[in-house]
């Protein structure tokens, strides 16, 4: 675990080093301000759409933070040649995937933190109240689902070849999920078989990242989601991570490292 | 040839040719008819797409009068046809039918079941109490309004944009001079529009309690409607009965009775349920006849 840690610490290290996550922070911000300087019809109580924008921002940000940080990881070390170094001292592959995946995690849950507590602020001007439990729920969730997206990004980055083809491709699959996911059963039985059970497969085998945006109970006050479906929600994100992983190691188990 | 003063006077030829040059063809730009430089900037970035765009906010709108919970292209979307807040300013003609509170059915799969708990999952009207199904809250109507007012910007000919937003305006945020605004902005944008004139009757009727402004608008709201060609005239029959039907109202409160009857035998000839307006009417030929003076009895 010390190891595991270490190399977390490292990648976390890299994030707060790097300028995206602040330029795409203080964009989020000037934007939302912006939205929020926007008289209609000289009411100040209207805030649902500014909740909406932020939280849009707020996705599409962290999505890119996760994905471009996941994706250069390995072939960075690789590239730079440290990659051989590292693995010579008392770190295992799969140790080293594991620290790869906790730091880009964790890094993004701390850039959500950042992105959360703005919106809450946000939203407090013209709400004058803190659903402190509906922003936990929402931006948990939220973590959870930038965890599956880590681990597949990680394993891609394995399969791939280069860092852009392997952002490409999961920004592809990502939004395609998140458009069409909840949907895709409904898509079968429109189609003929053999492609029906075709895309039930792909249905029941996909992660269902849609499950985790919950963005419409927060901007719309919806109450919170049960206690007992939220905890399910996060196996299911915990389970799609081990997956990935699992895989991920398998892959990288037998990878030429120089 | 390449000393600073050659350099120099090539780039003033260079200048004063760019001069004549954008002075000779600035008219003929401006009378071009593709041209998009004397529109507002939505006109200027999206060009005739910015309709599909309003399009889109106004069901957005409508999607937050049901505080999220709105079908998609994939689910059965026969009961949102017409938008559930324009509904229910009373003055659209609803194509809508099917189940408004199960468009998503039963559920299909066990993704499905458990997805549900993660998205809005029961239908609600924003002036209803939304989410919260608190009455109190009503006014949260007003968050329906960021999208109207962008898709009126997006697409100025859109009329139901002004009606629904003025009606909201009005009716929930009691912000009537808001009101107002909007729909003389629409006259502005749709001058010939029956449907804008009749709820600036409303306004001018309920909220200003100014009967001859509303009567005259509601008047030209006539003219207007008789102006259209027949086709036209028989998918817009509701609003002709609401405006006479209001006409009536009005003309009958304020004593006109034969003004009254006339504009409730208008309403009937077009509406949906005649013999509702039956009543109207029988009840204003009964006080025209107690107001005719009865011919004194012979005495001898």
């Amino acid at each position: 675990m010390k190891n595991i840690f270490a190399v977390a610490g490292i990648v976390i290290k890299e994030l707060y080093r790097r300028k995206d996550f602040y330029v795409l922070f203080i964009v989020t911000i000037l934007i939302c301000l912006v939205m929020a300087s926007v008289n209609i019809f000289n009411d100040a109580k209207i805030v649902r759409y500014l909740k909406e924008i932020c939280l849009l921002l707020i996705w599409i940000c962290s999505l890119v933070i996760a994905v471009t940080t996941t994706a250069r990881q390995i072939p960075a070390e690789r590239e730079n040649r440290t990659l051989l170094p590292l693995l010579a001292k008392p770190l295992t592959r799969p140790q080293l995937l594991f620290g790869k995946f906790l730091g880009c995690w964790l890094a993004c849950g701390l850039a959500l933190l950042c992105f959360y507590v703005f919106f809450g602020a946000l939203a407090a001007t013209r709400e004058h109240q803190w659903p402190l439990l509906d922003y936990f729920q929402a931006a948990t969730l939220h973590w959870f689902m930038l965890g599956i997206v880590v681990a597949m990004v990680l394993l891609g980055s394995l399969v791939f070849a280069a860092p852009s083809s392997n952002n490409t491709i999961c920004f592809v699959i990502i939004v395609g999920i998140l458009f069409v996911g909840r949907h895709l059963d409904q898509v079968a039985l429109t189609l003929r078989e053999p492609l029906r059970t075709v895309v039930y497969s792909i249905y029941f085998v996909i992660p269902h990242l849609e499950l985790f945006d919950v963005r419409d109970l927060v901007i719309h006050n919806w109450p919170l989601i049960p206690w007992l479906y939220f905890s399910l929600a996060l196996l299911y994100a915990l389970g799609y991570m081990a997956v990935f992983l699992a895989g991920a190691c398998l892959v990288f188990r037998r990878k030429a490292v120089n | 040839m390449n000393s600073p003063r050659t350099i120099l006077l090539l780039l003033v030829a260079l200048l004063v040719s760019c001069f004549g040059l954008a002075a000779h063809l600035q008219p003929q730009f401006e009378a071009w008819r593709g041209s998009r430089a004397s529109g507002d900037i939505f006109n200027v970035v999206l060009g005739d797409s910015r309709r599909m765009f309003a399009q889109s906010f106004y069901v957005k709108a409508d999607a937050y009068y049901h505080s999220g919970y709105y079908p998609t292209m994939f689910d059965d979307n026969a009961a949102f046809q017409t938008a559930h807040m324009a509904e229910d300013t009373g003055a659209v003609n609803s194509k809508n039918h099917g189940d408004e509170h199960g468009f998503l059915g039963p559920t299909r799969d066990w993704i499905d079941a458990f997805g549900r708990h993660f998205f809005p999952d029961h239908h609600t009207h924003l002036d209803e109490g939304g989410a919260d199904d608190d009455l109190g809250g009503s006014d949260n109507v007003r968050e329906i309004l960021p999208w109207l007012k962008l898709s009126a910007d997006l697409d100025p000919d859109n009329v139901q944009t002004y009606t629904v937003t003025a009606f909201w305006l009005r009716i929930r945020m009691h912000r009537v001079a808001e009101a107002e605004a909007v729909l003389h902005e629409g006259l502005r944008n749709c001058p010939d529009s029956y449907d804008i004139l009749f709820e600036l009757g409303r306004l001018y009727d309920e909220s200003y309690h100014d009967t001859d402004r509303a009567r005259n608008v509601w008047n030209l709201a006539i003219r207007k409607w008789l102006k259209l060609d027949p086709d036209s005239q028989k998918d817009n029959r509701l609003i002709f009965e609401q405006i006479t039907t209001h006409l009536a109202k009005l003309e009958e409160d304020a004593g006109n009775l034969p003004d009254a009857l006339n504009w409730y035998q208008a309403a009937q000839k077009v509406s949906a349920a005649p013999e509702a307006l039956q009543a109207h009417i029988d009840a204003v030929q009964k006080k025209l006849r107690a107001l005719i003076p009865v011919a004194p009895a012979k005495l001898y």
